[in-house]
C-alpha cells in the first residue's frame, strides 16, 4: 500500500471501487439473506408477499449505498445542512397530511414509494451534527453556548417526530445525537445535566402521551397482568423465543409463528421467529454478524482522518447499534414494545434504503479515510 | 492543519468506552437469550404446545335399551342440522333468504343466526335449524352449490320409540343442569344429555359411556388447523331390560284414558315384564329441552302424568288385603279356615257401624266363602281376633310396607301400621276401630301397586320372597348375579327374617344347595298358603266369586285373583240413608279406587298381575277385566319356554321337558311353584 497514492485529494472512481470495504458488504449481504429466508418462513413458506419485495428493495438499497460510498465524502460535508433542511420539510409535510387524516401519521406517499420522513431524518441528523462538530475546534466545544445551535439542530426534528407521535424515533433521534456529542467531546457533566433535566420531564410529559403509549409502558412493567391485553405480544413472544430452546423448532416449523400467536412477526418480531426457528444457536450467530458489522464500524471511525468522517461513522454505527439492542431487548422483554425494526431482517422499505444509505456513508467514510478536511470543507493533503 | 490531533484523541478515548458500553448491553442480550432459551425453555415449551393445541372432548354415544326380546326401546336417532360459516358466504342474509325458500325457516331461526354471527368467530358454524327431514336434508344437498358456507351437520338425538308407552320406565334424558355437575368435563359439552329419571338415570353412568377426544392444532384465532390425534371413546353399554314391550304397549293401551297402575311380574324371578302408569308423557319431548307450555300442562294435570303410579301411587289395597289378614290369623293358629261369622251387612263396635260393601249381608260365612265373595263383615272378625300387629307383620313378610328395591328411582313404601307405630307417630292409641278397617284394607294400610304384584307373585310362588328389577343382570362368570340382584336378595332375607324369624337356617342352606330358590322362604305353611290360592282360584272361576266375569275361560291359561274396592272417602250416615253409594253418583275425584290382584295359569302360576284404576269403581268392574286381558295377553306373548330366561336369574323350570326346550339350559332345577 502506498501511501501517497491514496492520499491524493481527487481519486478516480474505478480506484474508490476497489477500496470499497468488500468484507463489510459480504457480512451485510449475509444479514439481509438471513432476513429473506425468515420473511419467508413468516408467509408459510412464500416469497409473497414479503421476501420478494424485501429483496428487490435490497437490490435498490445496494445500488444506493455503492453510489453514496463512491461520491467524495466533501460533498457530503458541503450539502449536510441542505439534506437536513430538506429531511425536516419532509417532515412538517407528513405533520400536514397528518393532519388532514387521522391518528399517527408517518408515512408520506410520492406515488411510486411511500417514505418515512423520520427515518431520513436520523441520517440527516447525523450529516448535520457530523459537519457542525467537524467545523468547531476542541476548546470552542468547552464553551456552553457552542452546543446551543446543534441542540436546536435535534429538538426541532425531535419536537416534529413526538407529534406524529412516534416515541421510537423520537428516542433513537436522542441517542444517535448523545452518541455524536459524546464523540465530538462534548463534556460529561453536560451529559448529565441534560439527563436530569430529562427526568424531571417525565412526569411533566406523561399526560401528553397517547393511551396506547401509557399502556405500553405500564405493560412493559408488568406484562403479566394483562395477558389478552397489551402484555400479549410480548408474552407470546417471550414462549416463541424459550420454546425455540437451544437449536430451534427448525426452518418454517415455528408454531408459534406459523399459527399467528406471534405479532408481527414480518416486522419487529421476526427476531423471535428466527430464535423460535434456530434456538439461541440462531440467534446467537445473527447476534456476531452484527457485532462485526459494529467492529468494522468502530475501525473504519477509527481510521479516519478527518473528524466529519469520524462523527458520521460513529454515528451510522450508533443507529445501527441501537436498532440492534432495543429490537431484541424488546422483544425478549427487556425494554418496552417500541416500533423499532430489525436491521436489513424486518420487513420494511424506508428503514432498509436508509440503513443501505448509512452504510454506503460509512464504506465512504472508509475510502476517503487518509482525506484531511479543513474547517469549512477544503482538502489539504499532507 | 489545524488542530485535529488532539480531537483525535479524545475521540479514540471516548470510543473505546463507547464500545465498552455496547459490549455490556451486548452481553444483556446473550444473556437474557440464555435464560429465556436454555433455563426457562422447558416452560415455555410447554406454553407453547398450550397455546397450539386444544383438547376437544367428543361425546359418544350413549347405550342403547332393549327389552327382553330384543325390541330397541331407546336408541340414538341421527340429528340432521343445517349450519352456516359465515366466512364461508359472501353475503349472509342473501344466503339465508336463499335457504329459506328451499326448507321452511322461520323468523327465530334467522333472528338467532344474525345475534350468533356478532358473538362468534367467523369460521365457527352455527346451526340454523335443527332435526332436518330426509326430504330436507336431500333439498339443502342438492341446492349446495348455491348456499355458499351452508353445510349439514349431523349430531345425536336420544330417541325413545314407544314414547308414552313406557315413559315412566325409562324417564328421560335432558341437558345437564348445574348441580349435576361433578367436574367431570364430559357433563360440561353441550350436546352431552344426561338421565333424569328412571331407568336412564339410574344406569347413567353405564349408558354413558367414556368421551372421545380430538387433539387439533388451532391457530391464535383458535380456527382448527388440523387434527393431531383423534380417540373415538366408548360408546355407552347397550342394557337389557326385563321388560316385554309388547305386553308394556299392551297394558299400556289398555288402560286407556284412565288414571291408573298396572304392574305384571315373572312370580318366580321377579321379572317386571310390564309397568304401566297412565295418563303418560312423551319422554321425547325432554331431549333437547321441554317447552314451558308442555310441562305446565304436565304438572298441572288432574291425573299426574309425570307420576309413576306403580310405584310412586299409595293406595289402600282394599280388599286384596285379605289374604295377608287371612294367613296372619291362619299362620298365629287364633282360627283355622272352618271359622264361621254370620254377615248382616254391617257389624257393631260401640256406638259405631262397620258395615259390609253388600247391603243386605252375605249370610253364613266361613273363610273360603268370604274370600270368594269378599265378606267386609267377616274380615272384620278375622282383623279383631287377629289383632293388626300380627297382620302388618305377615303383610311385610310379603312385601307390603316397605321399599322392595327396584331399580328406578321413585319408590315409595306404603304403609303397614301397628299399634306402636301409631302411638309414636300420632300420640294417639290405636283403636280397636282402626283394626276392623286395616282388616278390609283400608284405613291406615297403604301399598303399591308394585307391592300388590309382589305380594301376589310371594303367594303364587310358594311363599319364596322375589324381589323385583328392571335391568337384566349381566352374565357374568358368578351365575348371572348382578350387584343389584344380590342387594335385593339380601333385602329379601332380611325382610323374610325380621318378619318370622321362623327361616331355618338349615332350610336357607340346603336351598342354596339344590341351587333352585334364589329367594328365600317366607316361611308360611304350604297348607296355608295352597288354602289362600284356591280362595284366590275360587273369585275368578267360580259363580258366586266376585270375579266371575272376568275369568280366562281357557282352562290352561286360567287366571285366579282378588278384587279390591277402596273408599277415597268415608260414605256419611245421611248419604247412605240416601242410597248415595253407588259411585256413578259421585264426581270423579270422590269415586272409589278399583283393584285387582291375580295370576295365571292357576295350575302351575307364572305372572303375578296388579291393577289399580283411581277412582274406577269396584274392583270387579273396572280393574279385574283389565288384569284378565294383561294375563291372558303375557301367556300369549311368552311362551312357557322361554320362562327360564326371564330375568336371567335362575328360575325353577317346571319339569325336565320344559327345561330341555329351553335353549341355553340355564341349569334351573326344582319343584315346580304351586
Amino acid at each position: 500500500m502506498s501511501f501517497d497514492r491514496f492520499s491524493h485529494t481527487d481519486m478516480s472512481v474505478r480506484d474508490k471501487f476497489w477500496q470499497i470495504n468488500w468484507g463489510l458488504v459480504a457480512i451485510v449481504c449475509v444479514i439481509a439473506i438471513i432476513g429473506f429466508a425468515m420473511l419467508y418462513s413468516a408467509a408459510n413458506g412464500s416469497f409473497d408477499p414479503w421476501a420478494s419485495r424485501q429483496m428487490a428493495r435490497f437490490a435498490v438499497g445496494l445500488v444506493i449505498m455503492f453510489a453514496v460510498a463512491l461520491i467524495d465524502i466533501r460533498l457530503w460535508l458541503r450539502s449536510a445542512y441542505a439534506i437536513y433542511l430538506a429531511a425536516l420539510a419532509l417532515l412538517v409535510a407528513v405533520e400536514v397530511a397528518g393532519a388532514a387524516g387521522m391518528g399517527a401519521q408517518r408515512w408520506l406517499s410520492l406515488g411510486f414509494i411511500t417514505l418515512q420522513p423520520s427515518e431520513i431524518m436520523k441520517v440527516a441528523m447525523i450529516l448535520a451534527l457530523a459537519r457542525y462538530f467537524h467545523k468547531i475546534s476542541a476548546e470552542e466545544i468547552a464553551r456552553p453556548h457552542y452546543l446551543l445551535w446543534p441542540l436546536a439542530l435535534i429538538a426541532l426534528p425531535m419536537l416534529l417526530v413526538l407529534r406524529q407521535p412516534d416515541l421510537g424515533t423520537a428516542g433513537m433521534l436522542v441517542l444517535v445525537s448523545g452518541v455524536v456529542f459524546f464523540m465530538a467531546g462534548v463534556r460529561l457533566w453536560k451529559f448529565g445535566v441534560v439527563f436530569g433535566a430529562g427526568l424531571a420531564m417525565i412526569p411533566i410529559g406523561w399526560p401528553f402521551l397517547r393511551v396506547y403509549q401509557q399502556q405500553r409502558i405500564l405493560t412493559f412493567f408488568n406484562p403479566e397482568g394483562d395477558p389478552l391485553g397489551s402484555g400479549y405480544h410480548i408474552m407470546q413472544s417471550k414462549i416463541a423465543l424459550g420454546s425455540g430452546g437451544i437449536f430451534g423448532k427448525g426452518f418454517m416449523l415455528g408454531s408459534q409463528g406459523h399459527l399467528n400467536f406471534l405479532p408481527e412477526k414480518q416486522t419487529d418480531f421476526i427476531f423471535t421467529m428466527l430464535a423460535e426457528e434456530f434456538g439461541i444457536m440462531g440467534g446467537l450467530f445473527l447476534l456476531g454478524l452484527y457485532v462485526l458489522v459494529l467492529i468494522y464500524g468502530f475501525a473504519i471511525a477509527l481510521r479516519s482522518r478527518n473528524q466529519f468522517g469520524r462523527l458520521i461513522a460513529i454515528g451510522v454505527t450508533a443507529t445501527f447499534f441501537f436498532y440492534v439492542f432495543i429490537n431484541m431487548a424488546m422483544v425478549m422483554g427487556l425494554v418496552p414494545v417500541v416500533g423499532v425494526p430489525l436491521p436489513l431482517i424486518s420487513y420494511g422499505g424506508t428503514s432498509m434504503l436508509t440503513l443501505l444509505f448509512s452504510f454506503g456513508l460509512l464504506i465512504g467514510v472508509y475510502i476517503h479515510r487518509d482525506i484531511v478536511i479543513e474547517r469549512y470543507g477544503d482538502a489539504q493533503s499532507l | 492543519m489545524y488542530r485535529d490531533h488532539s480531537r483525535h484523541k479524545t475521540f479514540t478515548r471516548r470510543a473505546l468506552v463507547l464500545g465498552g458500553a455496547k459490549l455490556v448491553l451486548l452481553s444483556a442480550l446473550v444473556g437474557r437469550m440464555y435464560y429465556l432459551q436454555v433455563v426457562e425453555s422447558r416452560r415455555y415449551r410447554m406454553l407453547a404446545e398450550d397455546n397450539r393445541i386444544n383438547l376437544r372432548l367428543l361425546v359418544p354415544p350413549r347405550g342403547r335399551i332393549l327389552d327382553r326380546t330384543g325390541v330397541l326401546m331407546a336408541d340414538n336417532e341421527k340429528n340432521y342440522r343445517v349450519v352456516i360459516v359465515s366466512e364461508q358466504t359472501p353475503n349472509l342474509i342473501k344466503t339465508l333468504d336463499k335457504l329459506g325458500t328451499i326448507i321452511p325457516t322461520n323468523d327465530y331461526d334467522r333472528r338467532k343466526v344474525l345475534r350468533e354471527v356478532k358473538r362468534k368467530r367467523r369460521f365457527v358454524p352455527i346451526t340454523v335449524r335443527e332435526n332436518l327431514n330426509w326430504r330436507e336434508v336431500a333439498r339443502v344437498e342438492v341446492n349446495a352449490p348455491n348456499l355458499p358456507g351452508v353445510m349439514i351437520d349431523v349430531g345425536r338425538r336420544r330417541n325413545y320409540p314407544f314414547g308414552e308407552a313406557a315413559a315412566h320406565i325409562m324417564g328421560y334424558v335432558a341437558a345437564v343442569s348445574e348441580r349435576e355437575l361433578t367436574g367431570e368435563p364430559l357433563l360440561e359439552l353441550p350436546d352431552f344429555r344426561i338421565g333424569k329419571n328412571g331407568v336412564e338415570k339410574i344406569q347413567d353412568l353405564k349408558l354413558r359411556g367414556k368421551a372421545g377426544s380430538s387433539q387439533v392444532e388451532v391457530n391464535a384465532l383458535g380456527r382448527v388447523i388440523r387434527e393431531l390425534k383423534h380417540n373415538p371413546g366408548e360408546p355407552g353399554s347397550d342394557l337389557t331390560l326385563t321388560i316385554d314391550m309388547g305386553l308394556q304397549k299392551f297394558t299400556h293401551e289398555r288402560l286407556g284414558e284412565e288414571s291408573a297402575a298396572a304392574v305384571v311380574v315373572d312370580v318366580q324371578s321377579g321379572a317386571v315384564l310390564a309397568l304401566a302408569s297412565t295418563p303418560s308423557f312423551d319422554p321425547n319431548l325432554f331431549t333437547n329441552g321441554i317447552g314451558t307450555e308442555d310441562w305446565r300442562e304436565l304438572v298441572n294435570h288432574p291425573r299426574a302424568p309425570l307420576t309413576n303410579k306403580p310405584i310412586a301411587g299409595q293406595y289402600s289395597p282394599g280388599s286384596t288385603f285379605k289374604m295377608m289378614v287371612a294367613l296372619a290369623a291362619l299362620e298365629a293358629g287364633i282360627l283355622g279356615t272352618d271359622h264361621k261369622v254370620f254377615c248382616p251387612g254391617f257389624v257393631k263396635l260401640g256406638r259405631s257401624r262397620f258395615h259390609c260393601w253388600k247391603k243386605h249381608g252375605h249370610g253364613h260365612m266361613d273363610m273360603f266363602k268370604a274370600i270368594q265373595q269378599s265378606c267386609d263383615v267377616y274380615f272384620y272378625d278375622v282383623a279383631r281376633r287377629t289383632g293388626v300387629d300380627r297382620i302388618s307383620a305377615m303383610a311385610r313378610r310379603f312385601g307390603l310396607g316397605s321399599k322392595l328395591g327396584i331399580d328406578i328411582p321413585g319408590e315409595r313404601s306404603g304403609l303397614m301400621p301397628t299399634r306402636g307405630w301409631k302411638r309414636a307417630v300420632t300420640g294417639v292409641p290405636w283403636q280397636l276401630g282402626e283394626t276392623l278397617v286395616a282388616g278390609i284394607g283400608q284405613g291406615f294400610v297403604l301399598s303399591t301397586p308394585l307391592q300388590l304384584a309382589v305380594m301376589t307373585a310371594r303367594l303364587a310362588n310358594g311363599g319364596k320372597a322375589v324381589t323385583p328389577f328392571l335391568v337384566k343382570p349381566e352374565r357374568g362368570a358368578g351365575g348371572g348375579k348382578s350387584k343389584d340382584a344380590a342387594k335385593g336378595k339380601d333385602q329379601a332375607k332380611a325382610e323374610a327374617a325380621t318378619g318370622t324369624g321362623a327361616v331355618g337356617e338349615g332350610e336357607n342352606i340346603a336351598a342354596e344347595v339344590a341351587g333352585t330358590p334364589e329367594f328365600p322362604d317366607i316361611g308360611v305353611s304350604k297348607a296355608s298358603l295352597k288354602f289362600i290360592l284356591s280362595a284366590m282360584n275360587a273369585v275368578t272361576n267360580s259363580r258366586r266369586g266376585t270375579a266371575y266375569r272376568s275369568r280366562i275361560k281357557k282352562r290352561e291359561l286360567a287366571m285366579a285373583g282378588k278384587t279390591g274396592t277402596s273408599q277415597v272417602r268415608r260414605i256419611t250416615m245421611s248419604e247412605r240413608q240416601r242410597g248415595l253409594r253407588k259411585n256413578d253418583q259421585r264426581p270423579w275425584r270422590e269415586r272409589d279406587h278399583a283393584l285387582f290382584v291375580g295370576f295365571a295359569p292357576v295350575d302351575a302360576p307364572r305372572f303375578a298381575v296388579a291393577v289399580v284404576v283411581e277412582h274406577g269403581g269396584g274392583g270387579s268392574k273396572a280393574a279385574a277385566p283389565v288384569a284378565r286381558d294383561i294375563l291372558r295377553e303375557v301367556q300369549r306373548r311368552v311362551p312357557l319356554g322361554s320362562v327360564a330366561t326371564i330375568g336371567g336369574t335362575k328360575v325353577a323350570a317346571a319339569s325336565a321337558r320344559k327345561r330341555a326346550r329351553t335353549k341355553g339350559g340355564r341349569g334351573g332345577q326344582g319343584e315346580g311353584a304351586q
